[in-house]
Formats: C-alpha cells, sequence, structure tokens
C-alpha cells in the first residue's frame, strides 16, 4: 500500500549544523493498517510524514503508493491520495472562508477544478449531512466563516475535509495536541469513527501512549534517522522498553 | 452638478485600478508592485494602438489583454525563480518603463481628434453628444459593474475559491490537490488585466497616453481599498465577496471625493500623493492603533 525504500534524508546539508535525519529508512505499511508512530521531539516523525505527503522530497530513495511511484510527484498531485490533518488546528482550513467553501474545496482534493460553481444544491446538502455526523452542530452554520469555530470544531471539520474524498492514506500529525482533553478524546474518537467506517489506511503521530496502544493496530518507534520498534503486539510494555533503549518519549 | 458628476465618473474609472489590486493585495495576499508598470503598459498600448486606427473597444480589450502577461511575467518570477513577491513586481515595474517607451516610441502620446469610446457612444444615445462628463460616468458605470459582476462569479467558481484558499491558506490549498503556483499566477494575471484595462480607460478619458501615468497609482488603489473596507460596516450582504466588490467601488468614489475637497479647500496639488500616502497608512494602522488606544486605557483601569 505506502511503501519508503532505503530513504535518506539531511536538513542544512554540506553546513556545520548539518542534521541526517533518515539515513537508509525504509517502511512498509499494509492496506488498512493504523498505523502510530511514536518518538522523541525531534526524532524525524513529522519529517516522515512530510516525506509521503510530498512537502520535503528525499535526498535518495523512493516512495510508492499502491504500486505507483510517487518520489517525483509533487504534494498537490500526491494529494489525490493522501489525507491530512496538522497539529496546528489552523493550519488545515482557510479561516476567511465559509465552510462550506473549505468542505467544497476538499469535495475536489481528487479531481481538475473547473469554472462550474464550487458550491449548488447538492453537494450542500450533502455536506449539511455530512456535518451532522461530527454532532457539533455546525451542520446549521454552512455560510460561516471557518475562522470563527473553536479549535476542536476546527479540527473536527479539518478531519472531515481530509476524508470527504476517501484518502489512500490518511495522515494525522499530532492532530489533537492542542486540544484541551475533552475536546482531544472527542476527536479521536471521531477519528476512529471515520477510519473504521470507511478502512482507511492511517498513519497517526501521537507522544500519548495510552493513545497509541488503544488506536494503533501496529506501533512504530522512530529514533536516531532509523526503527526502533515495529510491534503489532497492543500489550507491550512501554515503560520497561524505554528503560531499555534508554531513549525519552514525553508521556502525558 | 457637472463637478459631481466628474469627481463620481474619475471614481468609476480608477475602480477598474482598485479592483485589480484587490485581487492581489487582499485575495491572493501578495504585495505585488507590477501595477504602476501594468497601468502604463496598458495606456500606452491602447493609445499606440488607436492612432495606429484600431477601434478603441477593440484597443481596450487588447491593452487589457497583452497587460495580463505582466502579471504572469510577476508570477513566473515569484513562484518559479522564487523571487520575493514585492520585489517580483518590482523587477515587473521597472521592465515595463523600458518597455512602454518603446511601445510609445517617446514620453507621451495624445489621443486629440481620435475618436474613443467615450464619443462612440453618441451614435447610440445622441442625447449625450455635447455631455463629455455625463458619458464618462455612463461608460464608467457599465465597465464597473460588468466587471464587478464577472469577478463575482469567478470567484465563486472551483478554479475561482481554489485563488481565494491560495490567498488564505496556501499549505492546506496543496494538501487538498491545488497547484498553488498555477493559482498565483492566474490571479497576478487577471490582476494586471484590470490594472491595464484601467490605464487604457484613464488615457482614453483624459485623452493621452504618459510614460508616467502609472506613478503613485498603487498608492490610489490601496487608499480606495482601505476606505472601501470601511463601507463593509454598512454593507453586509450574505455574499461576503460581492459587498467587498461593491465597497471597492465605493471606496474609489470616495477617495475622489475626499481628494475633490482637499483641493478645493485648498491644498496644493503637488501635495496629493503626500496626503494619499498618509491617510492609507492612518487607515491601514487603524486596527493597530485601536488596539494600542485600548492596552492604554485597559493600562490605566488597572
Ligand atoms: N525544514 C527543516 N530544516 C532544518 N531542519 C529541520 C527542518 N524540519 C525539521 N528539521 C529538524 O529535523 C529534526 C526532526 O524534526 P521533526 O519535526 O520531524 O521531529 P518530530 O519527530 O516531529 O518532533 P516533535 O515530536 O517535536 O514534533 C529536528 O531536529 C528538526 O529541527
Ligand atoms: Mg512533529
Amino acid at each position: 500500500m505506502l511503501r519508503l525504500n532505503n530513504i535518506y534524508k539531511k536538513f542544512n546539508k554540506n553546513m556545520a549544523d548539518e542534521k541526517i535525519i533518515f539515513e537508509n529508512f525504509s517502511l512498509h505499511i499494509k492496506k488498512g493498517e493504523f498505523v502510530v508512530i511514536i518518538g522523541g521531539n525531534g526524532a524525524g516523525k513529522s519529517t516522515l510524514m512530510n516525506l509521503i505527503s510530498g512537502s520535503i522530497l528525499p535526498d535518495k530513495g523512493e516512495i510508492f503508493i499502491d504500486s505507483q511511484n510517487v518520489t517525483n510527484l509533487h504534494e498537490y498531485q500526491r494529494a489525490k491520495f493522501i489525507g491530512r490533518v496538522f497539529q496546528d488546528p489552523l493550519k488545515g482550513s482557510a479561516p476567511n472562508l465559509t465552510i462550506e467553501e473549505n468542505l467544497s474545496l476538499a469535495l475536489l482534493r481528487d479531481k481538475k477544478r473547473s469554472f462550474s460553481f464550487g458550491i449548488n444544491k447538492n453537494n450542500r446538502e450533502f455536506f449539511r449531512q455530512e456535518l451532522k455526523k461530527l454532532e457539533l452542530g455546525i451542520e446549521d452554520r454552512l455560510e460561516s466563516k471557518m475562522g470563527v469555530l473553536s479549535g476542536g470544531q476546527r479540527q473536527a471539520v479539518t478531519l472531515l475535509m481530509a476524508c470527504l474524498v476517501k484518502p489512500k492514506i490518511l495522515l494525522l500529525d499530532e492532530h489533537t495536541a492542542a486540544l484541551d482533553p475533552k475536546s482531544s478524546v472527542k476527536i479521536l474518537e471521531l477519528t476512529e469513527k471515520i477510519i473504521s467506517e470507511h478502512h482507511i489506511t492511517a498513519l497517526m503521530i501521537t507522544h500519548n501512549l495510552d493513545n497509541a496502544r488503544k488506536f494503533g493496530s501496529r506501533i512504530i518507534m522512530i529514533e536516531n534517522g532509523g526503527i526502533k520498534l515495529d510491534t503489532l503486539d497492543k500489550e507491550i510494555n512501554f515503560d520497561d522498553l524505554i528503560k531499555r533503549l534508554n531513549i525519552t518519549v514525553n508521556k502525558i | 452638478m457637472q463637478v459631481l458628476i466628474s469627481t463620481l465618473s474619475q471614481g468609476l474609472i480608477w475602480t477598474i485600478l482598485t479592483l485589480g489590486v484587490f485581487i492581489t493585495f487582499r485575495i491572493l495576499n501578495f504585495a505585488d508592485m507590477t501595477v504602476e508598470g501594468s497601468l502604463t503598459f496598458g495606456g500606452s498600448l491602447c493609445a499606440a494602438l488607436m492612432l495606429r486606427g484600431v477601434n478603441p473597444f477593440l484597443s481596450l480589450l487588447i491593452a487589457g489583454v497583452l497587460a495580463s502577461l505582466a502579471g504572469l511575467v510577476t508570477g513566473i518570477l515569484n513562484t518559479k525563480f522564487k523571487i520575493q513577491a514585492i520585489l517580483a513586481g518590482i523587477l515587473t515595474m521597472i521592465a515595463l518603463y523600458s518597455v512602454n517607451l518603446r511601445i510609445m516610441g517617446k514620453a507621451n502620446l495624445s489621443l486629440l481628434g481620435k475618436s474613443t469610446i467615450f464619443s462612440a457612444i453618441n451614435n447610440i444615445l445622441p442625447a449625450l453628444n455635447s455631455n463629455f462628463v455625463l458619458k464618462t460616468f455612463i461608460i464608467g458605470l457599465v465597465i464597473c459593474i460588468i466587471s464587478v459582476v464577472s469577478l463575482n462569479l469567478f470567484f465563486k467558481t472551483q478554479i475561482g475559491l481554489a485563488v481565494r484558499a491560495t490567498g488564505d491558506n496556501e499549505q492546506m490549498m496543496r494538501a487538498l490537490g491545488g497547484n498553488t503556483d498555477f493559482k498565483k499566477i492566474l490571479a497576478l494575471m487577471i490582476s494586471s488585466f484590470f490594472c491595464g484595462l484601467a490605464g487604457a480607460l484613464i488615457a482614453q478619458s483624459q485623452g493621452y497616453a504618459d510614460v508616467n501615468m502609472g506613478t503613485g497609482s498603487i498608492v490610489i488603489a490601496l487608499a480606495s481599498i482601505v476606505i472601501g473596507e470601511a463601507f463593509l460596516n454598512f454593507i453586509k450582504l450574505k455574499n461576503k465577496i460581492l459587498s467587498s466588490l461593491i465597497c471597492m467601488i465605493l471606496g474609489s468614489i470616495m477617495y475622489r471625493i475626499i481628494i475633490f475637497i482637499v483641493l478645493n479647500l485648498g491644498m496644493n496639488p503637488s501635495d496629493l500623493k503626500l496626503f494619499t500616502a498618509c491617510i492609507t497608512a492612518v487607515l491601514l494602522g487603524m486596527p493597530k492603533l485601536k488596539k494600542f488606544k485600548l492596552k492604554l486605557g485597559g493600562n490605566k483601569n488597572a
């Protein structure tokens, strides 16, 4: 489904502060997996997602989605396959556009945009139905500006936008980290609901080990440019592991 | 009465420029300095075409379409050469200065005795035969309405929405499969089209094109935009884009009225640019100034 082959990535190449993030890094993710990625600050988790989405390019190595080589595709071209929710709720939507306008943009993620109207009766009704599933009462505020929603509401809509056209891969980069505990739980439950309903293959970064165990079907720990741990065992004892490997993971 | 209508007409014609600058500065969030060059580019192209006997309406249209190429150049400099927005625009603007001199062959071209779109209206409305001021007003109004309606429609299309989203949150637009470089170039071209069209209209209404006709035009457009935005407090249509576009007409007209008043109060015309720059700066800074005042007030209470 998703395959990264022998990826190399350095930042600040040939400079004093050169930083090697990935060295001969390979990863294969199967269809339908919910992979949770953990690892200390600066381990390269977000960089991994940026490499997959195409917002940064590897120095060497290849990336395949469903046997298609996407290594040389621009971010906007890969977007056809990828849905994405960022850590910062402000990053995932356009604040000065209305909620329905944002959704209409998301609806065309895998299509060519034309000069026909972005919003019509049919898709407006579709948006209303989809928003209703969030159970946040946003379905009556289609014409409000996105910017007036709270962080949690906005993140919920962003999640909906990322899955409005079913993605082959959903990338979630600490997408609940900026939310209060209650909203965070709500968004995580929503995430699981959408993922299991539509059988979406997902990658989620989190610093919360309980969530990692609870939601992940596979857990990967990244450290020093490589995979330190890759397990399907949900009962894994992290405390032991962390002590043994002598690494730091922020536990919430 | 004549003076009032003349002031309004000026405002209407310059609205076209305001719309062009609104697209880059407000929709695309792109500080585009091409404007001063593309306005003159449109003006000189239109004058040169008319002097070669081309129909004034056709000259207007050709001038606008060719002026859009200025936006294309700025867009490529910015998105492909990765040159900062401001600098990309300045480069195009400076280059256009020489191009405009080439087109005209000298510093200015007079359209004296040539039939313009303003005189062409005589055939349609013979009653207006001698009333130049009213003619300008009517033509300005028609062109403004056509421009506002078509821009409003454009910004509701899938591509138009993507252009707005590119200005609002570029990262999101890319993540949603939008080629943001293309959207930027497109918006810059549309903006330059309007700036060139404005230049052509100005040349026809004042009867000549001049290589310096664009100087200071960016500040006039910005002043009109910020004045227009003040009208947003009164014009609250459900359609937010349409409200903004209408406010651009009001802002451009209001700017002319303000200029008319200060000139009548005895301001030296050579001080106009200073005056315009000052009101633009103050209006742009207003939200910050207000916050500052609140802060001061808050401190006093605390
Ligand atoms: N564009 C960049 N230029 C230079 N260095 C970068 C860049 N992006 C990331 N880095 C560096 O790469 C390393 C990995 O960053 P990354 O954001 O992938 O970490 P992370 O695992 O997501 O950490 P966190 O848990 O804090 O989010 C960090 O040391 C960071 O400073
Ligand atoms: Mg990160």
